[in-house]
């Protein structure tokens, strides 16, 4: 049943942000640390494991793939309440601190890339 | 009587009011990028774009803070777009996700976010220095800014920052999320964002969950988890090193 590929996905999420947030306690700040992660993480592992009783039938993946195939949708609408208005108007340091955090993370992402192991160019 | 009776069941039906407004914002941006890029700026792209325009818009309209939700015609936009649907989304992208992808990425992902959270804070706190601020709360408080909005806050509040300094960190986040999703696609082949492994240093890097969530649905939906996987302890890794660690560096280097 469709229902049950959502309830699933429901599960991950609420396990995932509990223990998100007790992680935050627990290391003392004020945030959730990683819930939606480790909620990704209890479903890969949860759809992969090789339990004859715990099989994902083609509705059960129907109501997971909804999901999956909204993000598109969801993040458009995410974009379009987000704050621009104060992020142009706040002044040039805020603008330059933005932007400077931003193209530092692009120009680490190749070196990163390079110098971690796993990454074979020549595949 | 007509207009009135219309405009009653939109207000009082937001959220489906919001799924019909995305579809169409979805295909006529598809509609463009097909017409006028032939398919070369992803029509997610250009929707992304699109809302963020119509974000703006909304603000100054409304001077609120949540964009075109703020007009109550388009509340349904802060529910669809609000993060309990974006995470539980980011979670269905995970089904299909290659578990030996992520355990390959894992380690490097990980130590991205630490280098992420670092050099995004004394790249802020560089630009503060300049703009003339010498006292090391308000420093780290506008460092911890330019790793996300929460961040920024967080750390202000834990210092004791004056709240003009907070909402500048908030600013600096906010143009750092909405930059991270305009500039994504268009640099993405520049930096070799194209396989997990680079993604999931991406998501590390940037942090912004909402920033690096459009910037990949922008580029190729496919990378979507394993970005956001890394991306979603950023702000956490965030709030731990920012007020403690990296603000004792900060104090040690204006106050001796």
């Amino acid at each position: 049943m469709v229902i049950y590929g959502v309830a699933l996905l429901a599960f991950c999420m609420l396990t995932g942000i509990f223990f998100g947030d007790l992680l935050g306690q627990l290391i003392g700040v004020q945030a959730n640390v990683g819930g939606v992660g480790l909620s990704m993480l209890l479903l890969i592992v949860l759809v992969n494991q090789k339990n004859p009783g715990f099989n994902i039938s083609e509705p059960t993946e129907k109501g997971i793939n909804f999901w999956n195939a909204m993000y598109v949708p969801i993040v458009v609408a995410m974009a379009a309440k987000q704050n621009v208005v104060e992020a142009l108007s706040s002044g040039w340091l805020a603008i330059s601190a933005g932007i400077a955090a931003v193209a530092a993370g692009f120009l680490l992402i190749p070196l990163i890339a390079r110098i971690s192991p796993g990454q074979h160019h020549d595949r | 009587m007509i207009g009135e009776t219309f405009i009653r069941v939109l207000e009082g039906n937001t959220l489906i009011v919001a799924f019909s407004f995305i579809g169409a914002l979805v295909w006529f941006s598809y509609f463009l990028s097909a017409k006028l890029t032939r398919g070369k700026l992803h029509g997610s792209a250009i929707a992304i774009v699109g809302g963020l325009l119509l974000a703006y818009y909304g603000g100054i309209r409304t001077d609120g803070a949540m964009g075109l939700a703020d007009i109550p015609l388009f509340a349904g936009l802060g529910v669809m777009g609000g993060a309990m649907f974006r995470d539980f989304a980011i979670i269905a992208t995970a089904y299909g996700v290659r578990f030996d992808e992520l355990k390959k990425a894992g380690l490097i992902g990980a130590i991205s976010v630490i280098i992420g959270v670092v050099v995004s804070f004394s790249v802020g706190a560089l630009v503060a220095y300049s703009f003339g601020y010498r006292d090391a709360v308000a420093i780290s408080t506008i460092g911890a800014g330019a790793a996300t909005y929460i961040v920024g806050p967080v750390t202000g509040t834990a210092l004791g920052a004056d709240s003009s300094v907070i909402a500048l960190s908030v600013a600096a986040g906010l143009v750092k999320s909405v930059l991270v999703m305009v500039a994504t696609p268009l640099v993405a082949g520049r930096v070799g964002l194209d396989n997990p492994h680079s993604a999931m240093i991406y998501g590390g890097l940037m942090g912004t969950t909402s920033g690096v969530a459009a910037g990949l649905a922008a580029t190729d939906p496919k990378l979507v988890p394993y970005g956001a996987m890394t991306a979603t302890f950023y702000t956490g890794v965030g709030c731990l090193l920012a007020p403690s660690l990296l603000f004792l560096i900060v104090r040690m280097a204006f106050e001796n």
